[in-house]
């Protein structure tokens, strides 16, 4: 039996606009197991971070649909009031890594006040302990223990982002959102983060969702992958299967535009962009740019379950 | 000068000079510190580097953007290096810069027709020349229909598209030379490809030479012929791209490959190896190879005493570090 954590199910997310709706997170269903990364894989614009805010409900006032089912440890999160899940998921049972974590903390308060601040705001910790708190979280994300008392400017931009992830497992978490978490790193400091990552894993078990556009950089954690597209989940495959064979068309194009840095390839591009949120096409989005079109994809197609915990959302692979 | 070269760089230093205290002590960030190089004519290398570690200044210097602090710039044949007024302008006509930041690069209020049109003013190119240059320029960037184009604002275009009016208007002048400071690093994965595709069809065709400005190695074995690798204000290896990437000879380069991953499951249960600690700060960086306080090779009483000289170790295959130089050192 799978230890499941974190189960999405039919996950909507639209938002109100000037030029109409916008289905930022449309019909999204997968779910992680305890102690499993999800890479979540997608373009700039396709939602990825709308569906990350929304399973922490950090909602714009906007909001037109907000509707699903998020299953944490069995219990339906979606039914819990605001004050309810504030008090009892947000921060202390699913925290997030911002994207542009860089600019993320406070110029003007310490590093090691704001680390602990999940402590003193959520879980009521007097200042001193939780400062504690703070000094053996930037340890364990490899900070010395003395810059709790330094600001933001005095550390380098690696170091910012270490404090930001200290911030996001001091109140020790169950599933870890990251957003992100290297995209504006140098190459070795994004190496030497992604190694922090693991080995925090592994220790304290935790469960990763893991966003990125980065292709290369998702293997580097994912044991499962998500490839998201105009709002929608296209494929799910373990990671063993999906670097060596993705199957959606949109995942196989995704991959050809991926340099390597030690296999020959011929590197591809994909023509088009992608549709606008607000103006969806009928049917399969990924229809106009896709090289196997069919007369099937005016429809939607149904995520098909091609083998054990592999799906994917194309004609190709069956379906009525 | 050899009739194929288009760019010859002598010693270059770029400093900056930073005041502080009442005392008014001066101290200077070199950001390029004695770089040389060469470059032909319809040859495309990359410079590739860290943040910080001065590639962007040294392309805005080789492009006159910056005033050199000493060192020489000689460009198809002429020293460029301290011209000014008239003999700079026509410097900029053989010459074009493709920033980082599309966005941030095109003037908001401004049409991509008068965008494109500026240049060709400052130029004084007769009306009509005008029209037609326009014209071809957006549409070797592929920027067709032609007419729906001209009359638009940068914000009505998609990223992709304003890189390429970016690239238009550094080639509408028929440059030699272009300078493409990070030309993706903004862009979704799946426009990369196809920008950096563009930019090596246009260098092909008109033969210009490219510099192109990047921190990701991946893509460099598809986009030039050789790689420069910068550390701290000094290029440190200098090499065909293919030599570079199959037998990388300075520390550093190695420790970059490495750190790069390639698309692959195992990857997950790797830790990788990562140098310690951070690249120098320029103003005071440390006594003989800058590498030496992160390197796993030091040599005491060596490298962190002398400046390693660069070295041929093989046929175009530069290096500037003791592992190789000793042999050179010990045979004077």
């Amino acid at each position: 039996m799978d230890d499941v954590i974190l189960d999405v199910r039919n996950l909507y997310l639209y938002f109100n606009t000037r030029k109409g709706v916008l289905r930022a997170v449309d019909g999204v269903s997968f779910s992680i197991n305890r102690g499993e990364t999800l890479a979540l894989i997608g373009e700039s614009g396709c939602g990825k971070s709308s569906l990350a805010k929304a399973l922490l409900r950090l909602l714009p006032r906007n909001v037109n649909t907000f509707k699903g089912e998020v299953f944490l440890d069995g219990e339906n999160i979606m039914t819990y009031d605001e004050q309810r899940f504030r008090d009892e998921v947000r921060w202390l049972r699913i925290s997030m890594v911002m994207q542009a974590a860089l600019n993320a903390l406070n110029p003007v308060i310490k590093v090691g006040d704001q680390v602990a601040e999940p402590l003193i705001v959520k879980k009521g910790m007097n200042k001193k302990e939780a400062l504690e708190e703070a000094k053996k979280a930037l340890s364990l994300v490899g900070i010395p223990e003395d810059f709790v008392y330094r600001y933001p400017f005095e550390l380098s931009g690696g170091m910012r982002q270490r404090a930001v992830i200290a911030m996001a497992l001091i109140t020790r978490p169950q599933v870890v959102i990251l957003d992100e978490p290297t995209s504006a790193l140098d190459v070795l400091t994004q190496a030497s983060i992604m190694n922090m990552l693991k080995e925090i894993k592994n220790s304290m078990g935790l469960t990763y969702i893991f966003i990125t556009h980065d292709v290369a950089t998702s293997s580097e954690i994912a044991d499962k992958v998500a490839v998201m597209y105009a709002g929608q989940i296209v494929e799910v495959s373990p990671a063993e299967k999906f670097y060596q064979e993705p199957l959606h068309p949109y995942s196989i194009k995704l991959m050809a535009t991926v340099p390597t840095l030690r296999v020959d390839k011929k590197l591809e591009f994909i023509p088009g962009a992608p549709p606008s949120l607000i103006d969806l096409p009928q049917g399969c989005r990924f229809a106009n740019r896709c090289p196997d079109k069919c007369p099937n994809c005016t429809k939607d197609p149904p995520l098909i379950e091609v083998e054990k915990g592999r799906f994917v959302k194309c004609w190709a692979y069956g379906g009525q | 000068m050899k009739n194929d070269e288009l760019l010859k760089v002598i010693n270059l230093c770029k400093w900056f000079e930073i005041r502080r205290g009442f005392l008014r002590r001066t101290a200077y960030v070199k950001a390029v510190d004695n770089v040389s190089f060469v470059l032909k004519k319809g040859e495309a290398i990359s410079l590739v580097g860290e943040s910080g570690c001065g590639k962007t200044t040294l392309g805005k210097t080789v492009l006159r953007l910056y005033e050199p602090t000493s060192g020489r710039i000689i460009f198809d044949g002429k020293d460029i290096t301290h011209i000014k007024h008239g003999d700079l302008k026509f410097y900029r006509r053989e010459t074009g810069l493709v920033q980082q930041d599309p966005y941030g690069a095109l003037p908001p209020f401004m049409s991509v027709k008068s965008i494109l049109e500026e240049p060709l003013k400052i130029h004084g190119i007769s009306k009509d020349d005008r029209e037609k240059m326009i014209y071809n320029a957006l549409k070797e960037v592929k920027l067709t229909p032609v007419e729906d184009f001209l009359g638009k604002f940068p914000h009505m275009l998609s990223g992709g598209q304003q890189q390429r009016l970016v690239i238009a208007r550094a080639i509408i002048l028929r440059p030699k030379l272009i300078v493409a400071d990070e030309p993706v690093s903004m862009l979704d994965a799946s426009v990369r490809v196809e920008i950096l595709t563009l930019l090596r069809e246009i260098q092909a065709r008109h033969n210009l030479s490219v510099i192109y400005i990047t921190h990701d190695l991946s893509t460099t074995r598809y986009f030039s012929e050789r790689i420069f690798i910068m550390y701290a204000g000094k290029i440190v290896e200098k090499a065909y791209t293919k030599d570079l990437l199959k037998e990388p000879l300075h520390p550093y380069t190695q420790v970059l490959l490495n750190a790069i991953p390639d698309p692959d499951p195992k990857n997950r249960f790797i830790i990788r190896e990562i140098p310690p600690g951070e690249p120098p700060n320029l103003v005071n960086p440390p006594p003989g190879c800058r590498f030496h306080p992160r390197c796993k090779h030091r040599i005491k009483g060596l490298c962190d005493v002398e400046e390693p000289p660069e070295v041929e170790v093989e046929k175009e295959h530069y290096v500037k570090c003791w592992l190789y130089a000793q042999k050179v050192k010990g045979g004077l």
